[in-house]
């Protein structure tokens, strides 16, 4: 058991948790406007590959995170036009999303850097420590020092969840998500409201695919994201549709993974069986909870104002 | 309306096309070259068209398990990972059973496709249907599972061969299906094909359990009225997808590579759902909509190395064909913005 008295298990927990969380987060702002996102993985793809390119393009990682948000963004503005206007269903146009992020960052991959993969010299997102609080024992060493994304998401956290709460834009995101025509009588413009709710999750769920590209590394491989949109997903369920709670459910998924990666040091267990931690986890989660927590009441709904 | 319904997926295809002929010639390539050496190399010989089918078949067995799966209302999307089940069983009893031929091969593939929907309805199908479980993510993480599980029998674990080379045995020659053009990977497993979508189309629409499992898919409340019961129906969905996908998996292994590698990938699931919805999942629909992608991906590697276009370019084409069979809606919008009723 002096695996989980080691501290830089629980470092790792949360450093491969912020991915997912991020990815989480924006799940949870696309659902509560009624709007499932199975497209979360995709999203995570556009983000890693956008930084990895921008930031070895210019030299700055920081461009790279803009040009993440701006391209999570964009493809957003694509599920969302299908999903809100178009009234698609929601999960198959995801999974086409998917498909799409997942083979146009493979060509362009491929088109700009052939064989040798991402240039090594890609600046990744700088380190920071918290002053004092690294000196604190143990607990220091967990959140300390971690990259940039890792402190900014909190910032996120407490925004989004101050939003949700407190504020008239908040109360309309919600209002579309649990009650869409009482929202349209009282003047919401309910379909925009929805239509910027998926696009701004897109942009966070790219931040997710950006601190996997250039946060703990520095680059970009087609299939890297690895199912983390689909266990984000998952971390949204168990986490009750809220953004404190998709943030804890991620804490357990980057624990399976943080102990995986820990345990192959440690044990002799086979790498390979190990590496299925994270996504039995995921399995049993859901299995275990679901029925105990219930989603926006119009989750997953098309909504037509003509009726 | 039923005009609209077959048009649309032909414009969505053409609309793709025109989409990586356009990111073609951004990157500096002729997109007509590119698409000429697509063809040529995919349909230009007896050795491209064997290839092609060759390329094919594995779609066509895991469209036809997506297919089933959403006409009964359940997203399988992990049809890899049953496809993986199924190959890795296969290949099992392939080379360490003594049988001889003709019952050999029955053996294999009937495992195969036992193994796979084992995979969906033990874990998924109990999930879904005792714990309400979302099927969309389950059935995706036991494809990661499986992947694992495969890397791990032939790296080191108790199906590598002899010797360093991470794969398994190769198969027992009565546990290969014949090769049906000479020269060729082609096998009698193409004759699979036909029958599977025959079988399944029998099945979901002139039998019973068919029925029910397509009224749980269009309306469930309206099933559990018909006496249909929503566990034995996700069950038996998910339990037949993953049979269809495991015995992909096994035709595979039994026709082409005759042995587990290192080959372990998700892009059958993937692709398998794009053939689906292409062929708004009409089993017979599914054929083409797969031939279509044997001729994207047979034709891949020639556009890459004739024309220098990453074969990448066909993920692209099939993700906006999947958007655009998904955003049917857009078929509306435009007639409702130029004035037409429809």
């Amino acid at each position: 058991m002096n695996v989980l008295a080691n501290s830089e298990l629980w470092a790792s927990t949360l450093a491969l948790a912020i991915p997912i969380a991020y990815a989480a987060l924006g799940g949870v702002m696309s659902e509560r406007a009624g709007v499932v996102n199975v497209a979360l993985e995709g999203m995570m793809a556009t983000g890693a590959f956008a930084a990895v390119a921008v930031s070895a393009w210019s030299g700055n990682a920081w461009l790279g995170v803009l040009a993440a948000l701006l391209c999570g963004a964009l493809l957003s503005m694509l599920f969302a036009w299908a999903t809100v206007y178009l009234r698609a269903d929601h999960i198959v146009t995801g999974l086409a999303i998917n498909i799409l992020a997942t083979g146009a960052t493979g060509f362009l991959f491929n088109a700009l850097y052939g064989p040798l993969g991402t240039p090594s010299n890609t600046p990744s997102l700088p380190r920071w420590v918290l002053p004092g609080i690294d000196q604190i024992p143990f607990l220091g060493k967990i959140v300390g020092h971690h990259e940039a994304l890792v402190y900014l998401f909190f910032a996120l956290l407490i925004a989004l969840a101050w939003i949700f709460r407190r504020t008239a834009t908040g109360l309309r995101w919600r209002a579309v998500g649990e009650n869409p025509k009482a929202a349209d009588a009282a003047g919401v413009p309910v379909l925009r409201v929805k239509f910027w709710a998926v696009v701004s999750a897109g942009a966070v769920a790219a931040l997710g695919g950006a601190s996997l590209s250039i946060g703990s590394l520095n680059s970009f491989s087609p299939h890297m994201v690895a199912g983390r949109g689909f266990i984000a997903l998952a971390a949204v369920i168990f986490g009750a549709w809220a953004p404190l709670g998709a943030f804890l459910a991620s804490l357990l998924f980057g624990f399976a993974t943080a102990l995986a990666f820990q345990l192959q040091s440690v044990s002799n267990i086979a790498k390979n069986l190990l590496l299925m931690l994270p996504y039995l986890v995921t399995v049993l989660a859901l299995a275990g909870l679901v029925g105990r927590t219930s989603p926006p009441a119009a989750d997953g709904q098309p909504y037509d104002p003509g009726r | 309306m039923r005009g609209v319904r077959l048009l649309w997926p032909l414009l969505a295809i053409l609309i793709a096309f025109a989409v990586g002929g356009l990111l073609t010639w951004a990157f500096g390539h002729d997109p007509f070259s590119a698409y000429g050496a697509l063809i040529s190399g995919s349909l230009g010989s007896g050795y491209a068209i064997s290839t092609t089918l060759t390329d094919a078949l594995p779609l066509m067995i895991t469209g036809l398990a997506v297919a089933l799966s959403f006409q009964s209302g359940l997203f399988n999307i992990g049809a890899s990972g049953q496809y993986w089940l199924g190959a890795i069983v296969a290949v099992w009893l392939g080379y360490s059973l003594k049988l001889p031929t003709p019952l050999h091969l029955l053996v294999c593939l009937l495992a195969g496709a036992l193994a796979g929907a084992l995979w969906a309805a033990l874990i998924p199908g109990l999930a879904k249907a005792f714990r309400g479980a979302n099927e969309v993510i389950t059935t995706l993480m036991m494809t990661y599972v499986a992947t694992y599980l495969g890397h791990y029998l032939i790296e080191g674990g108790p199906m590598q061969a002899p010797g360093y080379t991470p794969q398994s045995p190769h198969l027992l020659p009565s546990a290969i299906l014949p090769n049906l053009v000479s020269g060729t990977q082609l096998s009698v497993g193409i004759f699979l094909a036909p029958l599977l979508a025959a079988l399944t189309w029998f099945l979901l629409s002139r039998t019973r359990l068919g029925f029910s499992l397509r009224i749980s898919g269009y309306n469930p409340r309206a099933a559990r009225y018909a006496g249909v019961r929503p566990v034995v129906a996700i069950l038996a969905a998910l339990g037949l997808s993953g049979a269809l996908a495991g015995l992909a998996g096994a035709v595979q292994m039994m026709g082409v590579d005759h042995r587990l590698f290192d080959s372990f990938g998700t892009s059958y699931g993937y692709t398998g759902i794009v053939v689906a919805l292409l062929a708004r999942n009409n089993p017979f629909g599914v054929l083409l909509a797969a031939l279509l992608f044997g001729v994207l991906s047979s034709g891949a590697n020639a556009m890459q190395i004739n024309a220098g276009v990453p074969f990448h370019l066909v993920d692209v084409i099939q993700g906006v064909i999947i958007f655009f069979v998904a955003a049917e809606g857009l078929m509306r919008y435009l007639r409702l913005r130029s004035g037409g009723n429809s």
